[in-house]
């Protein structure tokens, strides 16, 4: 189908004097989402959905028109709007006539081992009804529930100057979430929102250990009922991947998004109080920090091998031994901003238009043992799975929480507490980075539901980390 | 758009085979997006969308699926073939559903309001005319959106409305910005011109040595986006039917008796006065009002179809995630003139952002101030504040803190914009509130 509607977008081109570049973007996504919660499955849900983006630029103008309509009048209606919205608005539009967009030619796919057809639909229902019923340990598991989401995502990009690019992303994402309840007291614990999402196919969920976790989760969701609350005042804190990654997220991968830097986000996500000027000097961490834009990891969920403008991806640092190297910008905020970026224009779909986003942005592996991290601790706290995350528009002053802690005394892993929550500022926090693990506590995580832009628009992000030590951290409990 | 609709319907109706049944909803919308950014365009254009969702029955048994239709008739049909044949399968592997409830109907409702919007090219060249000079950055949306409910029970409900969003801010510098918004059905130029003049005035105060607060409590006026920011992330637990059940309500406090809301606090979801559609995907009306929350206590609760077999109590029409879309807290009585006067010494808060439940079953969220939030003195507003985290409950905030809420309401339709426009609204006032945990 998507060769049909290349061809009609080809047919409806205009002239090249006319239109100095237009470019298709059909997107096509197939997914399936099940869950059995408390035992019963719930309602399945079997999606298809195809459009086209079409993007003009012409005479200093851009515009775009997105439609579900790939018949051949809606595409040339399509280029019509788009070729209308940048002529209109050519005048009092950002300077897009500096700007040269690619016509690249190549094609990607995500690497699958075991095929998701390989296993029926009942067998995977059963598999979730298995799940399910091991985590309901005891009456105070007051909800329970295993879940399974799986994208296939196809997307050819078609451009008039001979670019032709397909790319072909499986996605597969499975959850369990467990809470226990006692009179006043709630608690959870899950793998996160869809943590554990990938790209790949049935061995995603050989990753997530998932048998693993059912035994753990609904002990650890008890155990939590009768914690006493996450005590308050300075230790160190040791973050494991699950936590790093919202961690990374908001205090590194958002405010390096160029186009924050640029402003263009300050109506709505917010601004950065990263600047220009601070790039190539900024020692945005201690020496032990290494930062990497890497879209190669073939199972992470950002990988790809161009972004949505048709740039080549490759892997570059972000930060090296802790000094800010260059930010998260697309060919357009680079030549806004007039420095070198990364291939990161990335769109949640065929509706949208693409804007920065992160893509996979990974903490890079150290030397530490967690057990050495451990060791060395003399009054510090284990954090486990984000549950609470809220930042400052500029990305600076972050709160966040997480579904479990686990306190350190004199070296020694101790008593598990709730509500274990922590606040800090980033322009400082990643200073007071003290050791970072080596590559066997390294976990390949991520998140589908990063949200930006205006129009909004959610898209899949992957954070790599290693477990991760910071000193002197303000943490605290519940009320 | 609507015939394309019922074509849609008679195409699936004839796909069925004997013993099945089905509902299907329906989503479109043909908007233009134009986005701003330092007062030029950056990013303009349109969107054109729609999906059918289509719920398979038969007997207890049933699967969902949702298609992107076109508008070409013969793609489209094609498509709900397609569709139904794979919900058809999938019917072998699928249980008994004990919880699934649908509409057993045949009533029709249609609702269709008119179209009176410029241009939106137009309307950009207007709005940028007049923010020359000015670091202007936003959104201007506009288009009709549509909904629309089917059953091979021959129910049929149809509702669409066209509406513009503009949701702007001017900036002074860094993050000291003042934040505005207009939106309706019918774009008034003057409308507008008073708004961006409004914001611009309010400039001048951004334009002062910024305050730092250190960390404690602080006496504060939530105006009325502050207020709506947090009856938000209230949203996302507090008032659905499963959350109560399940004890991961916010409210888990007030259901367990050890908490209650000020007495001031009357929160209902008011469909009658909403700008969305008045029935759900399952096909049931919504009433016209639901009591949440009397007088600080909790009354009621957004049911949707599954929870009300689930739990075996009425629905109310709710969406699965039972979130509000309609969501009114009623005015108190202090003149929204007076309020500066009656903070008297404290933070005037325009906007919050980025609120998050800091420990849920105990009623707390945290977040941050944003834009044109202001420290006054003896009732005069002296400096912008820089941006400060709070971390309070919402038991002090709504409840024992609470001093009093605002005669005016400001009536807000929801900006999110997420795979498509929303036709979300809030009504709701400003508050007064004694003391506010500020820790960062």
């Amino acid at each position: 189908m998507l060769e049909t509607i290349a061809a009609r977008f080809n047919s409806v081109l205009p002239k090249a004097s006319d239109c100095a570049y237009c470019a298709a973007r059909i997107v096509e996504e197939r997914s399936e989402r099940m869950s059995v919660r408390q035992d019963v499955l719930q309602p399945l849900a079997i999606d298809h959905d195809l459009g086209v983006m079409i993007t003009v630029m012409h005479g200093g103008g851009y515009g775009y028109a997105a439609t579900s309509d790939v018949s051949e009048a809606g595409l040339r209606a399509a280029v019509d709007r788009a070729r209308t919205w940048a002529a209109k608005t050519a005048s009092r539009a950002l300077d897009y006539g500096s700007i040269a967009l690619p016509h690249p030619r190549g094609a990607y796919r995500t690497p699958v081992a075991k095929h998701w057809a390989g296993m029926s639909l009942g067998d995977k229902i059963r598999l979730l009804s298995d799940y399910s019923r091991k985590l309901k340990v005891h009456p105070d598991i007051v909800d329970w529930e295993a879940s399974l989401w799986r994208c296939e995502q196809t997307t050819l990009l078609v451009t008039n100057g001979g670019g032709r690019v397909t790319q072909e992303l499986t996605f597969v994402a499975p959850r369990l979430s467990v809470t226990a309840n006692r009179g006043a007291e709630t608690q959870t614990r899950s793998l996160g929102m869809f943590d554990r999402s990938q790209q790949g196919g049935l061995e995603v969920l050989d990753r997530a250990r998932l048998d693993h976790w059912c035994e753990v989760l609904p002990l650890e969701a008890m155990q939590l009922l009768t914690a006493p609350n996450c005590p308050t005042g300075p230790r160190d804190v040791v973050l494991m991947p699950d936590q790093m990654m919202l961690q990374i997220h908001e205090s590194i991968g958002h405010p390096l998004e160029l186009d924050r830097i640029l402003g263009d986000e300050r109506n709505y996500a917010g601004t950065s109080f990263v600047t220009l000027d601070m790039f190539g000097t900024y020692q945005y961490g201690s020496s032990l920090l290494d930062v990497t834009f890497d879209p190669s990891r073939g199972e992470q969920q950002a990988s790809y091998a161009f972004d949505d403008d048709g740039v080549p991806a490759e892997k570059v640092h972000v930060i090296r031994a802790g000094v800010l190297e260059r930010p998260l910008g697309s060919v357009f905020s680079q030549a806004r901003a007039k420095m070198g970026g990364t291939a990161n224009a990335r769109a949640a779909s065929w509706n949208r238009p693409p804007i920065d986003r992160m893509a996979n942005l990974n903490v890079e592996p150290g030397t530490s043992t967690f057990a050495a991290m451990i060791a060395a601790v003399e009054k510090g706290i284990v954090m486990t799975t984000n549950c609470s995350w809220s930042i400052d528009d500029s990305r600076n002053k972050f709160q966040f929480g997480c579904e479990k802690g686990q306190l350190i005394e004199n070296g020694q892993l101790g008593a598990v507490v709730k509500n274990a929550s922590y606040r800090g500022v980033s322009a400082t926090f990643w200073r007071s980075l003290s050791a970072v693990g080596d590559t066997a506590t390294m976990e390949v995580l991520g998140t589908p539901f990063c949200g930006k832009g205006e129009p909004n628009q959610v898209v899949r992000v992957g954070h790599a980390s290693p477990v991760c030590r910071f000193d002197g951290v303000d943490v605290f409990g519940g009320e | 758009m609507r015939a394309s609709f019922d074509a849609l319907i008679d195409h699936l109706r004839g796909c069925l085979a004997p013993a099945e049944a089905f509902t299907a909803w329906f989503q479109g919308e043909s908007s233009d997006f134009v986005r701003m950014n330092q007062g030029k365009v950056r990013q303009p254009g349109s969107v054109s969308q729609r999906t059918l969702s289509i719920d398979l029955i038969r007997g207890q048994r049933h699967a969902g699926g949702t298609i992107g239709v076109c508008g070409d008739a013969n793609l489209d049909r094609e498509r709900v073939t397609v569709m139904v044949d794979t919900l058809r399968a999938a019917l072998a592997d699928v249980p008994d559903d004990p919880f699934h409830l649908y509409h057993h109907s045949s009533e029709h409702t249609e609702m269709a309001g008119r179209d009176a919007l410029p241009d939106a090219a137009e309307v950009t060249a207007r709005v940028l005319d007049r923010a020359r000079g000015l670091d202007f950055v936003g959104i201007y949306a506009a288009g009709r959106v549509y909904r629309g409910f089917a059953s091979s029970f021959g129910q049929r409900n149809w509702f669409e409305r066209a509406s513009f969003h503009l949701d702007f801010s001017v900036y002074l510098r860094a993050d000291k910005a003042v934040k505005g918004a207009y939106a309706g059905e019918t774009w008034n130029e003057d409308d507008f011109a008073a708004r961006l003049q409004t914001a611009v005035a309010e400039l001048e105060v951004l334009g002062r040595p910024p305050k730092t607060i250190e960390p404690g409590t602080y006496r504060v006026y939530l105006a009325p986006p502050a207020m709506a920011e947090i009856l938000s992330v209230l949203s996302w637990s507090g008032f659905g039917e499963k959350s109560h059940r399940t004890k991961q309500t916010v409210f888990l406090k007030m259901l367990t008796g050890d908490a209650r809301l000020d007495e001031r606090i009357t929160l209902t979801e008011n469909t009658a006065d909403s700008t969305g559609p008045a029935f759900g995907s399952a096909g049931f009306l919504k009433p016209s009002r639901v009591e949440l929350i009397k007088k600080g206590q909790y009354v009621g609760m957004l049911c949707s179809p599954r929870s009300a077999k689930e739990y075996g109590v009425p629905t109310n029409g709710a969406r699965d995630d039972e979130m509000p879309q309609a969501l009114d807290l009623a005015p108190g009585n202090i003149p929204t003139s007076e309020v500066t006067a009656r903070l008297d010494t404290g933070i005037f808060v325009s906007h919050l952002w980025y609120l998050n439940y800091s420990d849920r079953p105990a009623g707390r969220i945290t977040g941050m101030t944003r834009f044109a939030t202001l420290w006054v003195e003896k009732g005069r507003v002296v400096a912008p504040l820089n941006v400060m985290r709070f971390d309070e409950t919402i038991y002090r905030i709504m409840g024992s803190n609470l001093l009093g809420l605002t005669r005016e309401r400001d009536f807000i339709l929801d900006n999110d914009t997420y795979y498509q426009r929303s036709t979300g609204c809030t009504r709701v006032p400003g508050a007064l509130v004694r003391d506010m945990r500020f820790t960062l």
